[in-house]
């Protein structure tokens, strides 16, 4: 039942959850999220879900990164340091 | 090091059971590939005829699956609320907005390209959501990706200024209204809450679905304006960090 697509991507999406969990530089890691999303949306796709293709890969490629990087660079970012200073 | 000790003997019960349990569930999963559950096999053999909607994820999620749809609209309603709240309330009021502007000529052609062509896509999607793959939920955040782009490409006063925080609001707030108007529209008709109540329309036109093409809309409209609203909180934040941020520091 299984073809060789499927298990390419499958594959794919395990090498890059894990990879995301091996990066220790935050910034980074939030590429390599991307990247892990972007591995999903094809799974979805190859999987015969469209519609959660498309919900993936906004959301983890738009959304997501978005608030994760304001949020880094306020708490570890310029600001952290003014506050530090002060 | 006894307080070490004391965690490990807590831990390794504890993961084993977890990992007891959730070998358990694996176990008891369908095979992969199997045939579709009953319930899954009667939609796909019935749903067309019931709803006239061709795309069946659609119609469960405007129809037949309603109500987890308004509990999911209402999720994401409370949240961006409780972000504008704890944010908005730590904030002291600048007024001036920073200056900043996109350094990269090649960022600033680009996004400006993008940003009609993501909110004609996200448009699209959230119209042609119950014809063909797409929907309300991705329409509408890709349409607030489109506002992003007006910040990346732009400059945040561009993107506060096009996208102006008393609208956003409204169109937040009226998006889920909708919602549950139509469902109350549904009771005044004399049918369930929620239910299809007006007419199924032709298959594969835009003018099928009846109430769940304006669920859809709905949807769309308040997805749209909770992921703007929920940038703009984000965007605030940051753009405090922004190097060269307030009007007093350019005139040095």
């Amino acid at each position: 039942m299984i073809d060789v697509v499927q298990i390419v991507v499958l594959t794919f999406v395990a090498l890059l959850g894990v990879a995301v969990v091996a990066c220790r530089d935050t910034l980074r890691q939030v590429m390599v999220n991307g990247m892990f999303g972007l591995s999903l949306v094809v799974l979805f796709t190859v999987f015969e879900a469209p519609d959660v293709a498309i919900s993936m890969a906004v959301v983890s490629n738009v959304a997501y990164p978005m608030l994760l990087l304001a949020t880094i660079y306020r708490t570890r970012g310029r600001g952290a340091d003014e506050r530090e200073r002060e | 090091m006894s307080r070490r000790r004391l965690r490990l003997l807590l831990f390794v019960p504890v993961a084993a059971v977890l990992a007891g349990v959730l070998m358990w569930g694996l176990v008891g999963l369908p095979s992969f590939g199997s045939p579709p559950h009953a319930y899954a096999a009667y939609l796909l053999k019935h749903e067309v005829g019931q709803r006239h909607v061709t795309n069946i994820p659609s119609a469960i999620v405007f129809d037949y699956r309603g109500w987890d749809t308004l509990g999911e609209e209402l999720i994401l309603f409370t949240s961006v609320m409780g972000t504008a709240l704890l944010l908005r309330r730590g904030r002291e009021d600048t007024g001036e907005r920073p200056r900043d502007k996109a350094a990269s000529a090649a960022v600033r052609h680009a996004g400006a390209f993008l940003v009609p062509v993501v909110l004609l896509l996200g448009i699209w999607t959230v119209s042609y959501g119950y014809l063909t793959p797409g929907g309300g939920f991705q329409g509408g955040l890709i349409c607030s990706g489109a506002a992003l782009f007006l910040w990346i490409a732009g400059s945040y006063r561009l993107h506060r200024g096009l996208t102006p925080t008393p609208l956003v609001d409204a169109a937040e707030g009226s998006g889920a209204a909708a919602y549950i108007a139509t469902g109350l529209a549904a009771l005044a008709a004399g049918q369930a809450f929620l239910a299809g109540f007006l007419p199924s329309g032709t298959v594969g036109s835009l003018l099928s679905g009846g109430t769940i093409a304006l669920l859809n809309w709905a949807t769309g409209l308040e997805v749209a304006a909770a992921g703007v609203l929920i940038f703009h909180e984000f965007l605030e934040e940051y753009i405090q960090t922004v190097p060269n941020p307030s009007p007093r520091q350019e005139e040095r």
